[in-house]
């Protein structure tokens, strides 16, 4: 399994291109990898013919392991495994394994002298560490003890991601002690796993809750999100802004854009390029956040600004690379070609990559207000309200206007509340005097 | 509770029972004048007479088959077979007519008969005087095999297979004839068929009967105090039926296992146990389960070969730590050495 991004630590095989017996040139797409940020071509960079599939399709294994086995015709024996390495930047990716030292059977008749414990076929662990050094590595998973399958079972353990410690590398209970750590411990294992919500007896099975496999993605967004929650001291600021000006001018944008043949502007494009404007006046919100060990904090002098994406594959954040230095008409078009992108086949990883501000808008949906979770390394996230229409006092009057309400995440390690109201300040300026969003405009 | 070896356990218990039931009478060579190879049956004849303390020819079958026809007609024969090694020639009596009567007869006899007999090896008897072959009869449906280890075991499984009406081999050991321990002064027989946890633990499990039950204490003792380890002890006391519940749920609680045996490793006891652990504790098991037997060869005559072919207690420590260290126990081995 080819490490295929930074933060890769396993990948599913999403699809084989290529079938046993299929002979494969370098370029062709091997194989399709789904990994924590996207589903990617993997390609041959050697030629050969495939020899045997090591995991099927659907199946999640740990960067490094052999995936499949291709047959470059030089090795003396035909069925010599070859394996799909980890590196793609290492020099030969496709390396023979160490050629297996031939399997000696072991030997079937007890030894009487020495028999007073069991033989070794059987029970020895030194019998076990033999057979597991020497099989090729086609079955299904790790050697485990059945005491940890059922573990694994039981609390739904990727065993995949556990080294053994045991005879021949066999994962023993011992070994799980990180991982049920994490886990809390079923009451009544069978029930609990299969009903973890259940809010009062099942009466039938229609009402009773059932399992929904959760996808790569999905695994590490929850991995992700807890992480940052309970690890980054969040705090928020909320402003209000006023935005008749904003909507005015957006429908002034639009009936140009409309007559020029460009796609319509959204308030959330406005947004961006606010919020990357703010950002620049403020660049110590646009910072990263780098570790307790760290004597520094990075200040990026790059805007990059991700977007929430509620896309059909699940959630997921492009990112407008120097969104400050783009057109509102630029920004429009990237962000509906990455959205569709998102619907559809899917985004990159490098266009999920480097961002150092998201913004999260449920406005669409009629929220007034919310908070969200920052997306490290970023320091902060802007949670976008609707538009409502208020009474508002204007002068001495009061009179019905648009406003807007969002709300700043920060992380409090690196940015103090005076910082967030100042930065809110400025973005609730620029909405306000909308020009200045579109000013420098090409 | 009174003191005593398991050689008085059992003189004790046997003329208690031919007090209390006068249908209680005895059967085998030298038992009378001689008092018993092993004296297990000293005083008894003058204390009886001749009527209930039997000398028998060397004739195993004869006087086997004698005392099934007793039980059939309502006495309680205990029949002393000097060795089980001497079995061998009552096979045929207690294999097809003692564990069969009463099955093949539809219930209208009962074959309430006690064989009584040592097994055991390391007194330099040679090959054909020092097996370890209860396996026999523990195979046999119909037959009940019990095997204790303590003398307060000895008590109360010989009291409970004197006034069970199906046959039961009583397995003794030469070996344990001489130790001590104290005993109920009561009158209670063990249940046949349940197993004891000899000790209670929560690292290994470790299984075994009769002599190796008694090793298996003393290794769990020593480790404890050596090493810190938890061992759970199961005396089986029972062959057949075989206590699988209490194994399994040890099993179920340890997740590892070694099981002991005084007889060959192959087709052994000590797989039917391994199979039944594999059956009910499959998937608690976090190691394999190891097995301790002795040697496969006839027994050696020869002191130094008989001790080097008989299981040792650093036999059993072995097992233990390669067991303990397959489940992630880092310890050191122990040497050959205090046996």
């Amino acid at each position: 399994m080819p490490r295929l991004s930074d933060t890769m630590e396993e990948g599913a095989i999403a699809s084989w291109h290529k079938h046993p017996g299929d002979h494969v040139e370098i370029g062709d797409v091997l194989v399709e990898i789904e990994t924590d940020k996207a589903t990617m071509d993997y390609e041959a960079y050697e030629s050969g013919t495939l020899s045997e599939i090591l995991v099927s399709e659907g199946a999640t294994v740990s960067i490094g392991t052999p995936i499949a086995t291709l047959d470059d015709g030089k090795s003396a024996a035909p069925a010599t495994p070859a394996a799909v390495t980890s590196s793609p930047a290492s020099a030969s990716v496709v390396v023979p394994e160490d050629a297996p030292a031939p399997l000696t059977p072991a030997k079937m008749a007890p030894e009487p002298a020495s028999g007073r414990t069991a033989p070794a076929p059987a029970t020895s662990p030194g019998a076990s560490e033999h057979v597991a050094s020497t099989v090729p590595r086609g079955h299904d998973g790790p050697f485990a003890s059945p005491l940890v399958r059922r573990l694994a079972r039981e609390h739904d353990l990727d065993l995949s991601t556990v080294s053994g410690s045991g005879p021949g590398g066999r994962i023993i209970r011992a070994d799980l002690n990180d991982l049920l750590s994490e886990t809390p411990a079923p009451a009544t294992p069978r029930s609990v796993s299969r009903a973890p919500v259940s809010s009062g007896p099942i009466v039938d099975e229609k009402r009773a809750s059932q399992e929904i496999t959760v996808s790569k993605s999905r695994r590490i967004i929850a991995r992700r999100l807890s992480e940052s929650a309970q690890t980054i001291p969040h705090f928020f600021v909320t402003a209000v802004a006023d935005v008749e000006e904003l909507m005015e001018m957006r429908i002034d944008l639009n009936e140009r854009a409309l007559a020029a043949g460009q796609t319509k502007i959204s308030v959330n494009d406005l947004l961006i390029r606010a919020s990357a404007l703010a950002l620049r006046e403020h660049p110590e919100v646009n910072a990263s956040y780098v570790s307790d060990e760290s004597t520094v904090l990075l200040v990026h002098n790059r805007i990059n600004v991700g977007v929430a994406v509620a896309s059909r594959n699940g959630l997921v954040v492009p990112v407008i690379v120097d969104a400050d230095r783009k057109s509102t008409s630029e920004i429009s078009a990237e962000a509906k070609a990455l959205a569709a992108q998102a619907n559809g086949k899917g985004l990159s990883i490098e266009q999920m990559s480097g961002g150092t501000f998201t913004i999260s808008n449920l406005g669409m949906y009629g929220v007034e207000e919310f908070t969200a979770i920052i997306n490290p390394p970023e320091a902060a996230i802007l949670a976008v309200g609707t538009t409502t229409r208020e009474a508002v006092v204007v002068g001495n009057q009061v009179v019905p206007r648009r406003r807007m309400r969002f709300t700043l995440s920060a992380d409090h390690r690196i940015i103090d509340g005076a910082l967030a109201a100042q930065f809110l300040q400025t973005l609730s300026g620029i909405i306000e005097h909308p020009w200045r969003i579109v000013a420098g405009d090409a | 509770m009174t003191m005593k070896t398991y050689r008085q356990a059992l003189h004790d218990t046997l003329r208690a029972e031919m007090l209390r039931d006068e249908n209680v009478f005895l059967m085998g060579e030298e038992i009378g004048v001689f008092e018993g190879s092993y004296k297990i049956t000293a005083g008894l004849l003058a204390e009886f007479g001749e009527k209930r303390v039997k000398d028998t020819p060397i004739a195993e079958e004869g006087f086997t088959g004698a005392a099934i026809g007793a039980a059939m007609l309502g006495l309680r024969p205990v029949v002393e077979i000097m060795t089980i090694n001497f079995s061998l020639l009552a096979l045929d009596q207690i294999v097809n007519h003692a564990a069969k009567v009463y099955g093949m007869f539809g219930g209208q006899a009962k074959v309430p008969l006690v064989i009584r007999t040592p097994g055991g090896g390391g007194q330099q008897l040679g090959a054909t005087h020092s097996q370890n072959i209860e396996l026999y009869y523990a195979f046999v449906p119909g037959m009940k095999v019990v095997a204790p280890s303590t003398p307060a075991d000895a008590k109360a499984l010989l009291l409970a297979a004197i006034r069970d009406d199906d046959p039961v081999l009583f397995l003794e050991n030469l070996a344990l004839y001489n130790t001590k321990g104290e005993v109920p002064d009561d009158d209670r027989p063990a249940e046949i068929g349940k197993a004891k946890i000899a000790r209670e633990g929560h690292d290994l499990t470790l299984i075994g009967y009769s002599r190796m039950a008694y090793i298996a204490k003393n290794v769990a003792e020593t480790l404890a105090e050596s090493e810190g380890l938890d061992i759970e002890v199961i005396d089986l006391m029972s062959l057949r039926p075989l206590d699988r519940e209490t194994i399994v749920n040890s099993v179920k609680k340890t997740h590892a296992a070694v099981v002991l045996e005084d007889d060959w490793l192959t087709y052994g006891i000590g797989a039917e146990i391994a199979a039944t652990i594999s059956d009910g504790a499959f998937d608690y098991l976090d190691a394999p389960v190891r097995r301790v037997a002795m040697a496969e060869v006839p027994m050696p005559y020869s002191k130094v070969l008989e001790s080097a072919a008989m299981p040792t207690n650093d036999d059993v420590v072995n097992a233990i730590f390669q067991t303990l260290e397959a489940v992630g126990r880092r310890l050191k081995k122990v040497g050959q050495s205090h046996d």
